[in-house]
């Protein structure tokens, strides 16, 4: 298991044998190693997008506006401003004489024609060190144009993509409470870490409908900066998404004493239990909850059980290999992959924690490889050497699964599929069995060096 | 028309370094690196994977706020000892970004510095290119980055006797146009020197197993080589210090031929033309034949599409050589746009002109007054990359996608816009196009032609 991999990172790859392993993690990703990670702009960037009536603009070069452009199709129920790219596109005379100028006459511009609830300006690497006051420009917006303008401190090299999660989540607690929370229910939650990719959110306020649940804001999918000013009116905030916005969660609880609980919508058994949490919750006010709930999962698992039984019959014995950006929705793959009948091989995250790690070693099989902050080399030499049959990951990993002859399913915030909920486990079933039985795999060279590789063990043995 | 905005909506364009790390992928054994941010890496495989749906590992040195601090060169040589160690290739392309140009990093510096540290390994060859992405696009950053490989090692090789080889520097068109243009010359029995040659190497078979560096690309050794070539033939425009091929005229006397990326007939005549004057040699009977075959397909195809007004976008390059083939059919451009700057009115007046009038230019501009002059225009055909989707939608007109990115259809490595094969492959869409327009929009049913 040493194939590739640089000696500095040997401590953050690890095999699980008894469950008790520990992951080496939250390093600086090493210089020349090809992490897949991105940067802290990056971070508070994929946080805030979706917020769809907010102008989101970038203070900067182009090369961080035309990569982050509508990359993830976050939908909105309404206003689509969230899905335009802006750029104050500075040149080398603005990085001579400073780029404060640009940023002011770009917000008077930019607000003056779309006519947002806020503007977000995001700092990238270059601001950081030419030093634009980004703060004072937002206060002199902000008081002319009568909107909140609000710096995000995301220079690109200040961390990694979870300090920019933390820039985000100050950015927008800087909302939070300007607004007089009315008509709000005491049976009350903000959806926090939900980016309403392929229309995800809906699905989940759905379930919290049924359930007589109120949604006071979504944060950040389909989100909408009225509804982040009053949030503090709910009752509890429910996180999902390792860590994006556990941090507002947190500043919201001290702040405004709302309590919080991590949730996750994929999968069976996390999608029923973060119902049940909520239920459980709320119980004391609502006598009814409990029995609502179960009847809302029971009817769900009796739409997509039959089908995800016969997919699992095809699937079984299939192994799988995960690499994702945060680590909590790892746990929440290796149950789903369980459920329909195979086994986890390999399992990584770009920003996992200490104690995500910990958690993974936990419920992951012994011989599963656990990795922090992977590279497409470490992940190739594991994909062949555990044999996986299926991997997860987002657009970078797709052509290490396909070059080697791996199905592939896009489980990144790029997806264009449903994945969450109930119908969103039907979906992943689907996605995985879809790719896994494609008959193109039977003409491609490395899994025919597989089989042959198999056909002399045997022979040999 | 458009007002003059301060700020750019939706960029028409890409970073310096995107351009030079595409560049360096076309040399065999080649790894990109961007001394830079993690995210600047990151960001820019992603862009590129989507495209080419090919592995695009490209190295970072991964700065963090101590570096941007105190500099950024040691972590710019462990990056560069790492890559090494772990993929063992001939060459690594380095590329500056905004955060270390402006930090002051200065790469030729460094990576001398760390030849004499290390000068007991057996290390890779280190090309340095400064792409400030506060400094152009990523087109000039590609020019830049070829420009730097031929300053480094054209010349290192000793120059025995002069090679028939024809140096190739053809600028950033799709892997399968690249390996049309090479069967061009091995039609004509040539051999060419193509830097970048991304044919294989973003258009690789699948693999068998794990490969560090996807094969092909034009050798170091080769590269080295060019000197001594016949003539240099070089596509596009070039700002001072970005040729390649003027680099090689001037300090090696090796003839340099600057032509349109040939794409339509005109400027597929004048590669034809420029290869036999360098050489003397015959024109091909098969080139006689698609020539041939061309303008037959011309003449079927003109009553569909005469008149027709089109919106051309994209890098500088890509609209000029795609305006003048769409004066050749009778398409009217009549809106090129660019978020690049190459001087496009005058050559874009120059192209149309005997054809049609010449279209509105936009130059560095972005979708946002793209869009507002398509509203006011109103053409009825779109060429250009994926991302002018949005205002195809917005605006009902039909895209004919073509140049760098393709994100949103398969294929986008595959497009061919060069020779008259491209020109035949580029008409049969435009002409198909037209005529599902009017199968849509009439009760006729164009069934039977």
């Amino acid at each position: 298991m040493t194939l590739g991999i640089l000696k500095d990172r040997k401590d953050q790859v690890v095999e699980r044998i008894n469950g008790n392993e520990t992951v080496s993690c939250s390093k600086e990703s090493l210089a020349g190693a090809v992490s897949q990670r991105a940067c802290v702009f990056c971070g508070s960037r994929v946080v805030l997008y979706p917020i769809a009536d907010a102008l989101h603009l970038i203070h900067g070069p182009i090369g961080c506006a035309a990569y982050t452009w509508d990359i993830r199709g976050a939908l909105s129920s309404g206003p689509e401003l969230h899905r335009l790219s802006f750029s104050t596109d500075l040149r080398e005379r603005d990085i001579i004489f400073g780029g404060e100028k640009k940023l002011e006459a770009a917000l008077d511009e930019l607000i003056t024609r779309h006519n947002p609830k806020a503007a977000f300006v995001y700092s990238t690497c270059i601001v950081g060190i030419i030093g634009d006051d980004l703060g004072a420009v937002c206060r002199k917006m902000t008081e002319l144009k009568k909107i909140p303008v609000i710096p995000v401190q995301s220079e690109g090299f200040k961390g990694s993509k979870r300090e920019g999660y933390f820039a985000a989540c100050k950015a927008m607690f800087t909302l939070v409470g300007t607004k007089e929370p009315e008509n709000i229910s005491p049976v009350s939650v903000n959806i926090l870490g939900d980016f309403n990719l392929a229309g995800e959110i809906w699905i989940i306020r759905d379930y919290l409908k049924k359930m007589g649940v109120e949604v006071v804001a979504n944060i950040t999918g389909d989100g909408r900066v009225d509804d982040i000013r009053r949030c503090h009116g709910a009752a509890l905030n429910l996180v999902q998404c390792s860590g994006a916005t556990l941090d507002l969660a947190k500043m919201m609880k001290e702040k405004f004493n709302i309590p919080f609980l991590r949730v996750s919508y994929l999968g069976i058994e996390d999608m029923a239990e973060s119902l049940y949490i909520v239920a459980d919750h709320f119980s004391h006010i609502d006598k009814d909850i409990e029995e609502k709930t179960r009847q809302l999962v029971k009817t769900e698992l009796e739409q997509i059980m039959p089908e995800i039984r016969k997919i699992r019959e095809e699937l079984n014995g299939k192994k799988a290999a995960i690499y994702v950006g945060g680590a909590f929705k790892a746990f929440s793959l290796v149950k789903a992959f369980r459920r329909i009948g195979m086994s986890v091989v390999l399992v990584g995250s770009q920003t996992g924690t200490d104690e995500d790690y910990r958690e993974l070693a936990k419920i992951t099989d012994p011989g599963t490889v656990i990795v922090d902050d992977s590279n497409p080399r470490e992940l190739s030499d594991f994909i062949v050497e555990k044999g996986v049959d299926v991997f997860v990951g987002g657009v970078k990993e797709r052509p290490i699964a396909y070059k080697l002859g791996v199905a592939f399913c896009d489980h990144n915030h790029e997806r264009k599929i449903a994945l969450e909920g109930f119908t969103g486990m039907l979906n992943f079933a689907k996605e995985i069995h879809n790719s896994v039985t494609s008959p193109v795999w039977k003409f491609h060279p490395a899994r025919l060096s597989r089989v042959e590789e198999k056909s002399s063990e045997v022979c040999c043995g | 028309m458009a007002e003059n905005h301060v700020s750019t909506t939706n960029a028409c364009k890409m970073c310096t370094p995107m351009g030079a790390s595409l560049a360096f992928r076309g040399v065999k054994g080649s790894m990109p690196f961007i001394h830079g941010s993690q995210g600047c890496a990151t960001y820019m495989r992603r862009y590129i994977i989507s495209h080419f749906r090919e592995p695009a590992d490209i190295a970072s040195s991964s700065l963090g706020e101590k570096h941007a601090v105190f500099g950024g060169a040691p972590n710019l040589k462990k990056g560069i000892l790492n890559v090494t160690e772990k993929y063992n290739p001939e060459m690594i392309g380095i590329a500056s970004t905004c955060l270390t140009e402006t930090i002051g990093d200065d790469l030729k510096m460094i990576t001398t510095e760390f030849l004499s540290e290390f000068a007991d390994l057996d290390l890779p060859h280190l090309v340095t290119v400064s792409t400030p992405s506060y400094s152009g696009t990523h087109l000039n950053g590609w020019k830049l980055a070829v420009r730097s490989m031929i300053e480094k090692f054209a010349g290192s090789s000793p120059a025995l006797t002069a090679d028939n080889t024809i140096n190739i520097f053809p600028n950033f068109l799709s892997p399968a146009d690249i390996r049309l243009l090479s069967g061009i010359f091995r039609e004509y029995g040539l051999k060419t020197m193509i830097l970048p040659n991304i044919s294989d190497t973003l258009d690789s078979p699948s693999w068998r197993e794990y490969i560090n560096i996807p094969e092909g690309g034009t050798s170091v050794n080769e590269i080295a080589l060019a000197h001594r070539s016949k003539a240099s033939i070089e596509f596009g425009y070039f700002h001072k210090g970005e040729s390649a091929g003027s680099y090689l005229e001037e300090n090696f006397s090796v003839k340099n031929y600057n032509l349109l990326p040939p794409v339509g007939m005109r400027a597929t005549d004048a590669l034809l033309s420029a290869i036999e004057k360098i050489t003397g040699l015959e024109r091909p009977q098969r080139f006689v034949n698609e020539r041939g075959r061309l303008i037959d397909s011309l003449v079927d195809g003109h009553k569909y599409i005469n008149f027709k007004k089109a919106l051309v976008y994209g890098d500088e390059d890509f609209v000029v050589s795609m305006v003048s083939f769409l004066c050749e059919t009778g398409v009217k451009p009549v809106i090129a746009a660019s978020g690049g700057k190459a001087d496009l009115r005058k050559r874009i007046e120059a192209i149309c002109k005997g054809f049609c009038p010449c279209p509105l230019v936009l130059e560095d501009s972005d979708f946002d007054t793209i869009e507002i002059a398509a509203a006011d225009i109103k053409p009825d055909l779109m060429i250009g990359n994926s991302k002018g989707f949005k205002i195809s939608k917005k605006l009902g007109i039909p895209l004919i996608r073509a140049g760098f990115p393709i994100h949103d259809r398969f294929g986008g490595q595959r497009i061919i816009t060069t020779g008259y094969e491209g020109a035949l492959s580029l008409l049969d869409l435009i002409v198909n196009t037209a005529i599902t327009t009017l199968q849509e929009e009439t009760r006729v049913g164009y069934g039977y032609m």
